[in-house]
């Protein structure tokens, strides 16, 4: 028997998502994380351990007024939230600090801010963005036409992506985009770049979130329903260049970090109630689910058509709605964490009945880092 | 503004730029692996081996993956092709496609490129077509 040895016992988003003009990024990671101590009932100085990316950790912590024993500012993207939170917890573990907030705040929409989240790659710079693929829409995709020739991923199934993702997000108040959609609009909507329409591209939104981890044994003390980590997670690195990544049709980091998860929570495929998969474009779940190992090589595009993710589905996946629907701020990995503690206390709006373990996965940089972590509510296994 | 990116040229891949120039597509190479790599840099990726040269490489490749970008970047006129050549010499390197028009029924995964040369102010950049010039 093993028991769980740490809890995330606060969480939330910030007051407003979408479009949200009268907040700075700064104040976005600030309203997520006052949000996130009212929710567990905490104050600034009960933190000892502070840990953000795409921004400056040292900003956060003294806008917050919190003096850390503690921080982390790993920026690879927007997976950066979900290996901050298994770093979070290497840290409680080892004795570090006790109590540790992960601060998310983007202001991707309205741009109140002073710099972009992720750090310039000198050798993209210099052999790739000259080309003109200088944003994620004609970079982020490069691989897939690749991958639809190699594997017989197809046009329609990765509409479906699109549609299946907009049925959960129906379920969600907040969610950005509710309307329902078919193959056909996604398929019909604007190019963006080959073979991608906007309907398979992410919002463009402002938000923050905010977690607070602390170990198990302190967990009760919360009152809120800890939902707890199983096992260490995982995380890998390919590297920002698009262009080198091993395979075009499947992620290394992605197969590294999701193994190193599934091994560490000693868990199997079928034990997973619920599964978040970081989809900042519609060809992002079917590489997790593929490379997680959830379903073979080039059986993703088709396990999503076929409706296994959708509401009622057997494998739940994404059921915020996504960064296709949900909102994406740039870097999404916080808000599939969200959706994952609100899974495991059972009080999502896309509630999955008896969901007892969550997978998030998340990719940051464009298929240059990934990270996966495992959530329970159960406090033993 | 209007103009395209000029690359930001640094130590370790000046030879390749220089190259460019001269109208030759140069690639590091590890002897030891006897494989060559890219981007360059002064050491093996594969091994850590320094012990690197430089080869031509034969400017011959096939159309690995692309997009067609329907959004703006400077100096260039949307829609256009980004695309990934995979060269003979085995390495994967990003590149417009010229010389044809960017549409998916003239480009098709595995067809035949070719090397050629755009001038960007004082910097020559390697840029691939299809092989036998170009539509
Ligand atoms: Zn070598």
């Amino acid at each position: 028997m093993s028991r769980a040895s740490i809890a995330i016992v606060g969480a939330a988003e910030s007051t407003r998502m979408g479009k949200v003009p009268e907040l700075s990024q700064t104040g976005l990671h600030a309203d997520a994380a006052l949000n996130a101590l009212t929710d567990c009932g905490l104050r600034p100085d009960d933190i000892d351990g502070v840990a953000t990316g795409g921004h400056d950790v040292a900003e956060i912590c003294q806008y917050l007024g919190i003096t850390p024993t503690w921080y982390d500012g790993t920026s690879v993207g927007g997976c950066s939230f979900i290996t901050l939170v298994r770093h979070a917890a290497a840290a409680i573990r080892q004795g570090l600090c006790t109590t540790v907030l992960i601060t998310h705040g983007e202001s991707g929409r309205s741009n109140n801010r002073n710099h972009r989240p992720i750090f310039p790659s000198m050798q993209q710079q210099e052999f790739e963005s000259i080309y003109g693929p200088l944003i994620p829409p004609s970079r982020f995709t490069l691989p897939v036409l690749r991958k639809m020739k190699d594997d017989g991923l197809t046009l329609e199934q990765l509409a479906m992506v699109a549609v299946v993702q907009r049925e959960w997000a129906a379920y969600h108040p907040r969610a950005t985009a509710r309307d329902p959609i078919t193959v056909d609009d996604v398929l019909s909507s604007k190019m963006i770049a080959w073979p991608f329409r906007k309907l398979m591209c992410c919002l463009v939104s402002d938000g923050g979130g905010a977690l607070i981890l602390t170990s198990a044994e302190r967990a009760r003390d919360f009152p809120t329903k800890p939902v707890y980590l199983r096992g260490a997670g995982g995380e890998s690195i390919e590297g920002p260049m698009i262009s080198q990544m091993e395979s075009f049709s499947s992620s290394k980091a992605f197969r590294v970090s999701g193994k190193a998860a599934f091994d560490s929570a000693g868990i199997s495929h079928a034990e997973v109630d619920h599964l978040m998969i970081y989809d900042a474009f519609a060809h992002l779940p079917v590489y997790g689910l593929e490379d997680l190992g959830f379903v073979g090589r080039g059986e993703g595009g088709a396990f999503i058509a076929e409706g296994h993710t959708r509401p009622g589905g057997k494998l739940p996946l994404n059921t915020n709605g996504g960064g296709l629907s949900y909102m994406h701020s740039g870097m999404y990995g916080m808000y599939a964490l969200q959706e994952a503690v609100r899974q495991m206390r059972g009080v999502s709006p896309g509630q999955v009945e008896g969901a007892k373990l969550s997978v998030v996965h998340g990719v940051g940089g464009m298929f240059s880092a990934a990270a996966t972590v495992v959530m329970t509510t159960e406090d033993g296994w | 503004m209007n103009q395209r990116q000029i690359p930001t040229i640094h130590p370790e891949t000046r030879f390749y730029w220089d190259g460019a120039r001269q109208g030759r597509l140069l690639l590091n190479s590890c002897p030891a692996c006897d494989k060559a790599y890219f981007p360059p840099r002064p050491f093996c990726p594969t091994c850590g081996s320094r012990d690197v040269t430089v080869i031509e490489a034969s400017g011959k490749g096939r159309l690995y993956s692309y997009v067609i970008s329907h959004l703006p970047a400077p100096g260039y006129e949307p829609p256009f092709t980004v695309a990934v050549v995979q060269l003979e010499e085995g390495v994967k390197m990003v590149t417009n496609i010229v010389d044809c028009p960017a549409e998916p029924e003239l480009l098709v995964l595995d067809m035949a490129l070719e090397v050629t040369f755009e001038s960007r102010g004082d910097v020559t950049v390697p840029q691939f077509r299809p092989a036998g010039g170009g539509t």
